[in-house]
C-alpha cells in the first residue's frame, strides 16, 4: 500500500511538475526574451541593439505596450478603439507602415521611422524627442519581441515608387475614376469623410472595431503625409487592417492619380485641391455603373 | 570567561548580520521594486502615458515633457482637445507633503535675561534648532486644452496655513497660423527656465528654491528681478518640431508677479531665453541655451497724509536692473545628467539703496525731488553658478546633488561710500549651498504620484548675521527633511 502510494505520488508529482510551463506556451516569456537581447537593427550607418534599448523602453511604452510587447501595458485597458486604438502586439510582427508588401515584415527604417512619427488619433505620440542611436536601439527592442524577426524571417523588399508626375485636372479625373472602380467609398464614403456604408462594420485582424481615415478631418495620415507616403499605403496596404493592398489592381500611374484625387478631399491647401474646386469635380456616384471597359 | 566573551561576540554577529540582512532584503525592495511607473496625474490620465514619460522623476520634465508643454500640454495626435475625452475627465491634481523636518538656524538674535529677571536684560547671538512633524503648501493644479490649439493653465496654491493666491493663472493660443514657432501666452506664468523651480526636485527651505533665482544682494530694494517667481505678462514663444530649437520673449510688468497694479504704472520687464539641443548619440540629447531678464522698476512714490501713506501704483522713477546667464543639460546615458545654470545680475545703485520695494508695505527710502545717492553708492553686481547632478538610478528612484554659489563683485556701497555704516566688505551677502536627497516612487502608473522624499540642504551666508562681538558674522543654517510628496 505504502508503495503504490509512493509510486502515485511520484507520478502525480512529475506530472505537475511537467505541466508548470503549460500556461506559458500560448504567450512569450521573459525568460524567452532574455534569450533575444543580441537582437540588433540597422538604419543607415547605425546600429541598434535591443539590449541598450530596454530602459526607454521601460521609461515611455510600457506603459501601453506592456513588458512583454503584447500590447496589455496598464493602460491599454483604457484604450477603446476605434476612438483610441488598442497599442501594437510587438510579439505578433504585424505592422501597419511599412515600405514593403503586404504579409511581409517591415524594414528597421520603418520602424525607425513610425517612432519618429508617431500615429495621429492615436495615443502613440511623437517620439522625435529621442536620439537617432535610442530610437533604432528602440526599433532592435521592438524586434526582439517577435519570434517572426528572430526566427530567421527576412523583411520584404522595399516597394519602388515611381517618380511623382505633374498633377493636371486629368490626373484628378482619373483618380476618381480609380476611387470610383476599387470601392474606396465603400469604407472612405463619395467624400473621403469615413462614413461609406462599410465603416461602421470595420474590424481590424484582432476583431476590435476600427475606423476608415476621414481624409477631410485635417488629420496627418497615420504612415505619414507625403505624396509618396499616401502612394506606398495603396501599394503596401495596412496589415492588421481592413485596408488592403491594391499592387495587384491599380497600376503605378493610376496609382498617382489616385493620391491626386484624395488630396482634393484633404483640409490642407494643395495644388490638386485648387483645381478640383476649379473643375467643380462632383462626388463619386455609387450608384452609377461602372466605367467602361473595367 | 572568554568562552563568555565569545559567545556575545557570537551573539552580536549574529544580531549585526541579521539587521545587514533585514537591511539588504529592505534595500532590494526598494531597488528593485518595480512596478509600472507613473505620471502627473491631470495629464497622464489624460493620454494614459506613464508619469516617466514627461518626467525624468516627477515633478521635474524631461525633453519629452518639455515639447508636450511647448506644444500647450498638448501630443499634437489630433485627440488633444476636451471634446475626445470621457466626459467624466477632470483636469485636476491636488499636491501636498506631509513632511518632518529640523532646521537649525545660526546666529540668531535672542534677549537675555538675568536670574529671576521678567524683563530682558540684554541680547545674544545663538544658534536655534528646532525639529517636528509638518506641512507644506497645498497646490491645486489645473490645466490642459479648452479646445486644440487653445490651452490654459490655473494654479490656486495655498501656503500651509491654508491661506490662497493664485500661482498661475494662464491662456494661451498654441501654433498660430499652424505654426509651432508662434505661440502667445497671456497672464500670470512661470518665466521660460529651463531649469524650473516650480518643477523643483528639493523641498527644504532654502534648498527648495534656485538661490540664483531669488538673489538680491544685501540691503537691495529691487524684488522685481525674481526669476523664480511667476509673473504677470505676455509671452511669445516658439520651437522647431522636434523641440531642438525654442526662443521665448515675454513682456511683463514690473511688479513680481503682484496683482492690482501695486508698483509703477508704467514699469515694465522681458524676459528672453533660447536654446538648442543636440543629439549625442547614446548619451542623449544635450541642450545649451541662454537668458537674459532685463527691467525697470520705480523707486519714487506719490504719499499722502502729509508724506506717511504710500499711494499704491504710483510708482515713478523708474531705473534699471538685469539677470542673465546660461544653461546647461547635459546627460551621459541612462542614468546620470548635469543641469547648470549661470548668472551675471545688476542693480541699478537706487536698487542698492534700498529704494524700490513697495509690495510689503514700506519701502527703505522714496527717491523725491532732490533726493541723493550717498558718494560712494554704486550699481551691486554679481555672478553666481548652478550646478545640479542627477542619478537616475530607474523612473522610480533619483539621488539628486546641488551647488549653489554666488558671489558679489561689486557691493553697493563700495569704497569711499559715504553713508551710514560705510563701505561693505566686498563678501557681504555671498551664498553657498549644498543640497543632496533622493526620491523614491514605490509605484508608478498614470493615475497618481507618491515618493518618499530625504534631503539635506545646507546654507552658507556671509556678513548678514548679528556681530555682538564675534569674530565673523556668516550665518550657516541646516535643514532635514524627510516626507511623503504625492498627488493625485
Amino acid at each position: 500500500m505504502g508503495t503504490e502510494l509512493r509510486k502515485w505520488s511520484l507520478l502525480l508529482g512529475a506530472a505537475a511538475f511537467l505541466a508548470l510551463p503549460l500556461p506559458s506556451w500560448a504567450q512569450l516569456t521573459t525568460i524567452d526574451l532574455a534569450q533575444k537581447l543580441n537582437t540588433e537593427a540597422h538604419v543607415g550607418k547605425l546600429t541598434g541593439h535591443a539590449k541598450a534599448g530596454a530602459a526607454d523602453y521601460r521609461r515611455y511604452c510600457v506603459g501601453c505596450h506592456g513588458d512583454l510587447g503584447d500590447g496589455n501595458g496598464e493602460v491599454a485597458q483604457w484604450l477603446e478603439p476605434p476612438m483610441w486604438p488598442k497599442p501594437r502586439n510587438f510579439q505578433l510582427g504585424v505592422f501597419k507602415c511599412r515600405s514593403t508588401p503586404t504579409g511581409t515584415l517591415p524594414t528597421d527604417q520603418d520602424l525607425f521611422d513610425a517612432i519618429g512619427r508617431g500615429f495621429d488619433r492615436s495615443a502613440m505620440p511623437i517620439w522625435n524627442t529621442f536620439t537617432n542611436q535610442q530610437r533604432v536601439d528602440l526599433v532592435a527592442w521592438v524586434k526582439h519581441f517577435s519570434p517572426r524577426f528572430s526566427g530567421g524571417e527576412k523583411p520584404g523588399d522595399p516597394i519602388q515608387i515611381p517618380p511623382e508626375p505633374e498633377v493636371t485636372p486629368e490626373r484628378i479625373k482619373a483618380g476618381r475614376d480609380v476611387f470610383a472602380r476599387v470601392q474606396c467609398w465603400k469604407c472612405h464614403g463619395v467624400q473621403g469623410m469615413a462614413n461609406g456604408p462599410s465603416a461602421s462594420t470595420l474590424t481590424d485582424d484582432l476583431g476590435r472595431p476600427i475606423a476608415a481615415f476621414n481624409f477631410a478631418e485635417g488629420s496627418r495620415p497615420k504612415c505619414g503625409d507625403t505624396d509618396k507616403d499616401i502612394y506606398r499605403i495603396f501599394m503596401t496596404g495596412l496589415d492588421g487592417t481592413p485596408m488592403p493592398s491594391f499592387a495587384d489592381n491599380i497600376k503605378p500611374d493610376e496609382a498617382w492619380d489616385l493620391v491626386f484625387y484624395l488630396r482634393t478631399f484633404m483640409a490642407q491647401n494643395s495644388k490638386a485641391k485648387a483645381m478640383a474646386k476649379q473643375l467643380g469635380l462632383k462626388p463619386v456616384d455609387p450608384n452609377a455603373p461602372a466605367p467602361a471597359g473595367q | 570567561m572568554p568562552a563568555l566573551r565569545g559567545l556575545r561576540l557570537r551573539n552580536i554577529f549574529h544580531f549585526a548580520t541579521s539587521i545587514a540582512a533585514v537591511a539588504l532584503v529592505f534595500a532590494s525592495i526598494v531597488l528593485t521594486c518595480s512596478q509600472p511607473a507613473h505620471a502627473l496625474p491631470a495629464f497622464a490620465r489624460k493620454y494614459g502615458l506613464r508619469c516617466s514619460a514627461c518626467h525624468e522623476s516627477w515633478p521635474m520634465l524631461n525633453y519629452f515633457g518639455q515639447k508636450f508643454k511647448d506644444n500647450g500640454y498638448q501630443l499634437m495626435n489630433d485627440r488633444d482637445a476636451p471634446i475626445w475625452q470621457n466626459p467624466g475627465y477632470w483636469p485636476v491634481t491636488f499636491r501636498m507633503t506631509p513632511i518632518w523636518h529640523r532646521v537649525s538656524t545660526g546666529k540668531v538674535l535672542v534677549d537675555t535675561y538675568s536670574a529671576g529677571g521678567t524683563s530682558p536684560s540684554g541680547v545674544a547671538v545663538q544658534r536655534v534648532t528646532s525639529s517636528g512633524f509638518d506641512l507644506s503648501g497645498l497646490d491645486f493644479h489645473t490645466g490642459g486644452t479648452l479646445e486644440k490649439n487653445f490651452s490654459f493653465y490655473l494654479l490656486p496654491s495655498s501656503d500651509p496655513t491654508a491661506s490662497f493666491h493664485f500661482e498661475t493663472v494662464m491662456a494661451r493660443l498654441d501654433n498660430l497660423f499652424g505654426s509651432s514657432w508662434l505661440n502667445v501666452k497671456l497672464g500670470k506664468f512661470e518665466l521660460d527656465n529651463l531649469l524650473s523651480e516650480k518643477r523643483i526636485l528639493t523641498l527644504t527651505g532654502n534648498g527648495g528654491i534656485y538661490q540664483l533665482y531669488h538673489f538680491t544682494p544685501v540691503n537691495d530694494g529691487n524684488i522685481f528681478g525674481q526669476m523664480g517667481d511667476n509673473q504677470l505678462g505676455v509671452e511669445v514663444m516658439g520651437h522647431s518640431w522636434n523641440d531642438r530649437t525654442r526662443y521665448s520673449a515675454a513682456l511683463l510688468s514690473s511688479n513680481d508677479g503682484s496683482v492690482q497694479l501695486p508698483d509703477g504704472a508704467n514699469s515694465y520687464s522681458a524676459f528672453f531665453a533660447a536654446s538648442q539641443a543636440f543629439d549625442a548619440g547614446r548619451l542623449g540629447v544635450q541642450r545649451i541655451g541662454a537668458y537674459a531678464f532685463v527691467g525697470e522698476a520705480p523707486t519714487t512714490w506719490l504719499t499722502t497724509g502729509g508724506g506717511t501713506t504710500i499711494l499704491p501704483g504710483s510708482g515713478i522713477g523708474n531705473k534699471s536692473f538685469s539677470r542673465e546667464g546660461f544653461v546647461g543639460q547635459f546627460y551621459f546615458g541612462q542614468h546620470v545628467d548635469l543641469q547648470v545654470v549661470t548668472q551675471h545680475g545688476e542693480d541699478n545703485a537706487w536698487f542698492g539703496q534700498g529704494y524700490g520695494d513697495f509690495i510689503g508695505g514700506t519701502v527703505t527710502g522714496n527717491n523725491t525731488t532732490g533726493t541723493v545717492l550717498p558718494a560712494g553708492s554704486r550699481n551691486p553686481t554679481w555672478n553666481g553658478v548652478l550646478l545640479e547632478p542627477h542619478y537616475v538610478y530607474s523612473p522610480q528612484l533619483i539621488f539628486i546633488g546641488r551647488f549653489e554659489t554666488i558671489r558679489m563683485s561689486q557691493q553697493a556701497n563700495g569704497a569711499g561710500y559715504a553713508g551710514v555704516g560705510g563701505p561693505s566688505a566686498s563678501n557681504l551677502g555671498n551664498i553657498s549651498t549644498y543640497t543632496v536627497g533622493y526620491r523614491y516612487n514605490p509605484f508608478m502608473t498614470n493615475r497618481a504620484g507618491f515618493a518618499w522624499h530625504n534631503e539635506y540642504n545646507w546654507l552658507h551666508q556671509d556678513g548678514t548675521g548679528p556681530t555682538l562681538g564675534l569674530n565673523s558674522a556668516n550665518i550657516n543654517t541646516s535643514e532635514l527633511l524627510l516626507g511623503f510628496d504625492f498627488d493625485f
